[in-house]
């Protein structure tokens, strides 16, 4: 069953409080795919995500993973949240951070294995990183630190992988390592469940997307949901976006 | 020298206050470190008011003063999480109103019973480390125990919640669990520190000898180490000039940590004020921020 199961959300509706943030989405996240969730500001898409790990209290609807509700296969799920939601300035380094992708395999009351430990290096190694294991996490820049959390999801092993606009303050080189580690993930079968909001050239990386407003929009296959009605219906006004005519030109 | 530094020492007193400053700087500096990474320093304030009224309804019913403390310490979380899940006041403010409430209540209390009994409220408010019995350094041991234990054994696990809290509960970690075992370090905590400080001046063992150790190293359980030998040293020496020197023990100790915090300020290789300046042009780091913070008022 390794990598082959979906995840199938069904009428998942999300409230704060009184207001609702989420309305009856159901939408299948195929694995093999790398797939975007894009929206405008405040659309619900980092709350879809939380919602869908439990994260926050869901009103209504399931979220299931192999036919299991996706809580009780946290183990599985490596989630890296928005850049906001971290403390940039607690004492950790690198290495402290990556190692904690082992923290739940290694379980209560050990310490890291020599296995663990490889893991760390070689996830510190793909994101190009190693030289920098020591270094506080406040000291590197943006996409640095970006590559850091990807390392540490790597290091978990997972089969599912949540991340919340990883590309925010990343440069350009940074971008190209981590969709290419999206890529092979995706290759292995894994979930990739990516939310991002910039409608450029890099929305050709992502094989399947997830529009949201609130309500879904659309959902499926990159260039079946790139229509400019579809885009309206997000944005709720005229906005540009990347053509794919031109990026075939370019290329 | 030698013979002046163990004069203090043939004083059973002496030995007993010094092993529960000790003890408790130590346990101060590792649980501080959770509190000021957390941003929770208030929370610590708010406990640490918050312990008095049971402190006196322990006394008066002849219970454990220990036991009473904690209880009320639990009970004012307990309140400030209602206050700030059922209506849209945020944490600092329902701390402020919890725990002022209780500091009033323990202070009407210890006055109202301590006419018929001999207690001190001062002993309270600043601590009476000199006046440690045997016991109170059994139970300081036995708190100190615990809490090194449960850091010690669940270090992994709540370095990965205190960085990231959301990131931890997604890969299935006991978060709502953690936070209990943290807040039950922090609450044994301050407890043990009752009698060495009192619940005005605790905070400050808790957070400064963190605070300094964070200017000078880079992660976490550094803190700690570099925390508690700052905090050992400051409880060392606060003690001995309180006794040469006649001073109040737990502000003499406060005064040398908060000491030892000032150099370390000015002096951090990494952000120091004047090792690190903010630019580099010629001016003297130090002249400059004042005549920033002079320019400033003017304006
Ligand atoms: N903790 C919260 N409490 C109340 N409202 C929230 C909270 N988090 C998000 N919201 C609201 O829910 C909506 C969706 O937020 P979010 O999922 O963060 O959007 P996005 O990630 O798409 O920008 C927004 O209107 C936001 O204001
Ligand atoms: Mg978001």
């Amino acid at each position: 069953m390794n990598g082959t199961a979906a995840i199938a959300i069904n009428n998942l509706g999300v409230y704060y409080r009184t207001v609702e943030a989420l309305h009856n989405i159901s939408l299948e996240v195929l694995p093999g795919k790398v797939t975007g969730v894009f929206g405008p500001n405040g659309a619900g898409k980092s709350t879809l995500v939380k919602a869908m790990l439990g994260l926050i209290p869901v009103r209504v609807g399931t979220v299931l993973y192999d036919g299991q509700p996706l809580q009780n296969c946290l183990e599985k799920v490596a989630y890296v949240p928005q850049r906001s939601q971290i403390d940039w300035t607690y004492p950790v380094t690198v290495w402290d951070v990556v190692m904690m992708g082992r923290v739940r395999k290694t379980g209560w009351f050990r310490r890291f294995s020599t296995v663990s430990h490889r893991q760390g290096m070689e996830a510190l190694a793909k994101v190009q990183m190693e030289a920098y294991k020591n270094r506080p996490i406040g000291q590197l820049s943006g996409g640095q630190q970006q590559r850091v959390f990807l390392a540490r999801s790597l290091a978990q092993e997972a089969d599912i992988f949540f991340f919340d606009e990883p590309f925010v303050g990343v440069d350009q080189k940074t971008e190209n390592i981590i969709f290419n580690i999206f890529h092979e993930l995706a290759d292995l079968g894994k979930i990739i469940l990516v939310i991002n909001h910039d409608l450029g050239e890099s929305i050709t990386n992502f094989d399947e997307l997830i529009l949201l407003n609130k309500e879904l929009v659309a959902v499926g296959d990159r260039k079946e949901v790139l229509q400019e009605e579809n885009l309206y219906r997000a944005y709720g006004s005229k906005v540009t976006f990347f053509s794919e005519m031109s990026s075939h030109l370019a290329a | 020298m030698l013979e002046t530094l163990l004069e203090p020492l043939q004083y059973s007193f002496m030995q007993r206050s010094l092993i529960v400053a000790i003890v408790v700087g130590i346990i101060c500096a590792v649980v501080g470190s959770y509190l000021m990474v957390q941003r929770l320093a208030l929370l610590g304030d708010a406990i640490s008011h918050s312990v008095l009224p049971g402190l006196a309804i322990a006394y008066l019913m002849g219970a454990n003063i220990f036991v009473g403390a904690f209880v009320a310490g639990i009970i004012s979380t307990i309140f400030i999480n209602l206050i700030r899940t059922r209506s849209n006041i945020k944490e600092d403010t329902a701390m402020g109103i919890v725990f002022s409430a209780f500091f009033a209540l323990g202070i009407t209390l210890i006055t109202t019973i301590q006419k018929d009994t001999k207690i001190d409220l001062n002993h309270f408010l600043f601590g009476n480390i000199l006046g440690v019995t045997a016991a109170d350094v059994r139970d300081t041991l036995i708190i100190a125990f615990i809490v090194i234990s449960v850091v010690v054994l669940l270090y992994k696990e709540l370095l990965f919640y205190t960085f990231d809290k959301l990131g931890a509960q997604a890969v299935g970690l006991p978060v709502n669990l953690l936070d209990l075992g943290l807040m039950m370090l922090i609450g044994l905590t301050i407890v043990a520190s009752l009698k060495a400080v009192g619940v005005i001046l605790v905070l400050s063992l808790l957070i400064t000898p963190a605070a300094t150790a964070y200017l000078l190293v880079e992660r976490l359980h550094q803190v700690m180490f570099l925390g508690v030998a700052i905090a050992v040293t400051a409880s060392i020496a606060g003690m001995y000039l309180s006794y040469f020197y006649n001073l109040p023990s737990g502000p003499a100790i406060v005064l040398v940590t908060s000491g030892i915090f000032i150099l370390a300020f000015l002096f951090s290789p990494g952000q120091g004020v004047f090792t690190h300046p903010p630019s580099n042009s010629g001016q003297i780091a130090i002249l400059k921020e004042l005549k920033g913070l002079i320019l400033a008022n003017r304006r």
